[in-house]
Order: C-alpha cells, then structure tokens, then sequence
C-alpha cells in the first residue's frame, strides 16, 4: 500500500474504529441508560431489524425520490432563468434582491404553507425542497454569467456566433463549473431540508423514520437513522463531485 | 485607393467624456504590416476596437475593406473548447466536414501544434495559447488581422519566438496586420511602418517606414536603427548615442520618417 491509499483509505477507517471503539467503551461504563445512548451493537440489530423488514430501503428510497423530483425540478427551472438573469442587466437589477430574500429565507419556514396547501406526502416536501434548490441555483447561475469574462462575449461575435448557439457555446460553458459547485451545494441542502421537512410532513422516508423512532422511544433506531443519513449525504456530494471530471469543466477547477 | 483596406479619418472618441482618439488619420495598404506604438493605456486597444467595429467613432470616418479578426492579449480561447475546437470557430460555416478536417490539420500543423489538438487551453503554454489563437484568427482568411499586444503576456524569449512564428504564418498571405504594442523592439522587428502615439488622449506623433525584408533579428541594424530613431523620438536616448547612430549611414537610409 503506497502513502497516499494509505492516508485517504487507512486513516479515515482508523478513525472510523477509534470512534466505535470510544463509544462502545462509553456505553460499557453505563453513564447513560441504553434509551439515551444505544451501544453499537444495539444500533446494528436495529439496522438489521430495519433493513430484514424493508422499511430502510423504502425510507432511503422515499427520501431520495423527493429529493431527486425537488432538486432536478429546481435546476431545470433555475438554470435557464439563472442565465437569462445573468445576461440581462435590467432583469438583474430588477429580481436579484428578491432572488437573494427568498435565498435566505429558510427553506423550512416555508414548513407550515407547504402543510397548507399540499397536505401530506410527497409533494409538500418536494417543494419545501424546490424551494432552496430553485434560489440557490439562480443566484449561482446569474452570478456566474453575470462574472463571464467579457472577452468570451466578444470572440463569440468575432467569429458570428448567433444568438442561440451562444447560449450553447459560451454562455453556459462559461458557467458550467459553477453551476455545478452550486448544485452539490444545493443537494447538500436538499438533504438536510428532506430530514426536517419528513419529520412534519412526511409518512414515510429517513426523516419521518427518524421521527418515529424518537416516538416509538427506539433510541437505537434513531442513530442507525442517522448514520444512514450522514452516510448518503457524504456520496450524494461524491455522485456530484463526479460531475466535476468531465474534461470540458475542468478549467473552471484548476486555473 | 484601391489597395488601401484601411483609411481613418480625423477620427476622434471618448469614453464618459475622457477624449481617448484626437483627429488620428490613417491609411493601411493592402498586405501591409502597420505597428502602432504608444504608452500603456493610451487609447490602441480603443482604436482597435474601432478597426474591427466593436465601436462606432465619435466623430470621423473609417472605411475599412474586407473582414477583421482580432487577436486578444490574453485568454481570447474559449477554456471549455479544445485546442481543435478553438481553431474551428475560425472556419466559415460553409464547407464541408472533410475539407474543414483537412484545414484543421493544416492550421494544426503551421503553429506546431498537431499532439495538442484534445488538450484545453488550460493544458498548454501560454506560448501555445497565442499560437492557437493565431492559428483561428487566420482559419477564416480574414483579410485584416488585427493584434492587441498579442505577446505581452509572455515572457522575453517566448515573445521573440512567437515574433518569428508570425513572420512565417503569415509568410504568403495577403494578410493586413495591424498591431498595437508598447514594445518598440516588436515593432521594430515586424512592422512595415510604425505610427507613434501620444499618451492620452492619442495623437499620432510619428511614422516610421521600415524597408527590410522579414523576419528580422533584434540585432538587425535596420531594427536596431528603428529603435534608435524610436526612442529619439520619445526623448529616452542620450545624445551620445545618437551621434553614434548617424555613423550607421547605411542603416539609416533603409529607416525613414
């Protein structure tokens, strides 16, 4: 094993141990009772009571669906209006204030409309999750073009590029690295957005199961919910990282 | 006036009213290779930008003949495209696929950079970057080429190279050039004539004809004697030398004003 597997595959997993390790030695002294802090050994019967029922993956996948519906729905939609903002100086100056409200406005006060006018199930949690998705994405793009380098625009009316083919050739090229930068952020926080928004709205998925358990007093349940959650989370972002790899976005990472 | 491409006339322009362009007048032939000169931010890029059309002058004419395509100081590649797909823009959109693929090549070739041709701007030199740009702004057969210190951004020995790689792209072209530098050695080295301009706002100071076959060395004495005469004109040569560069008689007579 060379240096470099050695420090990005062996360390984390030492570290991994150590910590199981630290906690089963918590556990073991019995400071806290078995509801307040399950041992490892209990979260892993809990995970595999979880999963032999089926309930896991339907969680898992309930709460990936929503987010995939919220944060492809956000991008089809913010992307293009992102752009057009971004070329536009009189949209900009018009919508990029309100744009930036609803940006920093938390997704979850939209919680009790989002009860109110959808109900319960999988569509007030996709939008609680369209709604960051949509904002963050715009600011993004229209910021992104907005910085182009004017240089492109005018190589592109050098060589009679026309209005169409420059929005295929330049101006989305020109952002693309940064859309996609704002798109792992906006999965990261559609993640955590789908966790709040199952817990009051959902009957189903990881953040109504982690809701349940807390009900059902299944203290157990409730940390192998999370690892769960923390663990999808971390590959959405490598999934999205992989975006990044492809050679015609690779300028906007390595200048 | 036929073979003029070119003609300026008493054109003048400001931004937010700051005058940048006073009265300048000038005349380009066909397949001639004119280097303007002045200090930095005197207003060449501007009068380029009034060349190629990207803006209308305030006041003056400019009649200009055929196509012009503009060679940036730096970063006029597109980062997203390849090396090849760089170059293709400059094709125009007539033709077919095998006879852009064969000009591509031949393009690829004449700048020497036919292993390069997947890599993205980011991949190569600087060196390389101006090359390839060099190569689209000749794949459309413009007939005015116009060059916005086009070298600048690269280091001595790179720009002295680069300097004879123009020379031989543009070796059996009909080509007009005009470059805009505030370096008298590169202008000295490629110009048929060379037109002085003032600081802001710009007015033209002097011309300078130069007969003398390229590519040109540093050292030529037609070249050394254009920057002495060059560098009388803008007062940063001691009076010692100048005496010294009249004995050059024959050097002298190929330089005139």
């Amino acid at each position: 094993m060379n240096t470099q597997s050695a420090k990005s595959v062996a360390l984390p997993v030492a570290t991994c141990l150590a910590g199981l390790a630290c906690w089963s030695l918590v556990c073991s002294l019995h400071f806290f009772s078995t509801s307040s802090l399950p041992s490892p050994v209990d979260v892993a019967s809990g995970f595999n009571e979880e999963v032999r029922s089926g309930r896991l993956v339907a969680d898992v996948a309930a709460s990936l669906y929503r987010v995939g519906i919220g944060v492809v729905l956000g991008t089809l939609a913010a992307v293009p209006f992102g752009l057009w903002l971004g070329y536009y100086q009189w949209p900009r100056a018009a919508l990029m204030p309100a744009v930036n409200f609803f940006r920093s406005l938390s997704p979850l006060a939209w919680i009790p409309f989002a009860i109110l006018w959808f109900g319960i199930g999988d569509a007030p949690v996709i939008f609680l999750i369209l709604m960051p998705a949509f904002f963050t994405l715009t600011l993004a793009t229209a910021a992104a073009v907005a910085n182009t380098p004017e240089v492109y625009f005018r190589v592109a009316t050098d060589y009679d590029i026309n209005r169409m083919a420059l929005l295929r050739k330049v101006t989305f090229p020109a952002a693309l690295p940064q859309i996609i930068t704002a798109l792992r952020l906006t999965a990261g926080i559609a993640w955590m957005v789908v966790v709040a928004a199952e817990m009051v709205s959902g009957k189903d998925g990881l953040g109504f199961a982690v809701w349940d358990a807390r009900n059902g007093q299944r203290a157990d349940l409730l940390v192998c919910n999370m690892i769960v959650i923390g663990i999808i989370g971390v590959m959405l972002d490598r999934l999205l990282q992989c975006l990044t790899t492809l050679r015609s976005v690779r300028w906007g990472y390595e200048r | 006036m036929s073979d003029k491409v070119l003609c300026l006339q008493n054109v003048c322009h400001s931004f937010e009213g700051i005058e940048v362009l006073q009265d300048i007048s000038i005349e380009v032939d066909r397949g001639e290779f004119v280097v303007i000169v002045g200090p930095s931010g005197c207003g060449k890029t501007t009068l380029l930008n009034l060349i190629s059309g990207f803006h209308k002058p305030a006041s003056g004419s400019m009649v200009r003949l055929g196509q012009t395509r503009m060679v940036y100081q730096s970063d006029g590649l597109l980062p997203w495209m390849t090396v090849s797909e760089n170059i293709e823009m400059g094709f125009p959109s007539v033709g077919t696929r095998v006879s852009r693929a064969r000009q591509l090549s031949k393009l690829l070739a004449l700048v020497c950079l036919e292993s390069f041709a997947n890599h993205y701007p980011h991949q190569i030199s600087p060196g390389m970057r101006q090359r390839v740009e060099l190569a689209r702004a000749l794949a459309g057969e413009a007939s005015v080429l116009l060059l916005d210190e086009p070298f600048s951004s690269l280091d001595y020995q790179t720009r002295l190279l680069m300097r004879g790689e123009l020379v031989s792209l543009l070796a059996g072209r009909a080509t007009t050039v005009v470059l805009v530098t505030h370096d008298i050695e590169e202008a000295a080295q490629l110009a048929d004539r060379i037109i002085v301009l003032s600081g802001r706002p710009a007015r033209k100071t002097f011309e300078l004809h130069l007969d003398a076959a390229r590519p040109r060395e540093p050292t030529d004495q037609i070249v050394v004697a254009a920057m002495r005469r060059l560098l009388d004109h803008l007062g940063l040569l001691n009076a010692d030398l100048i005496k010294r560069s009249e004995r050059d008689k024959d050097a002298w007579a190929a330089v005139s004003v």
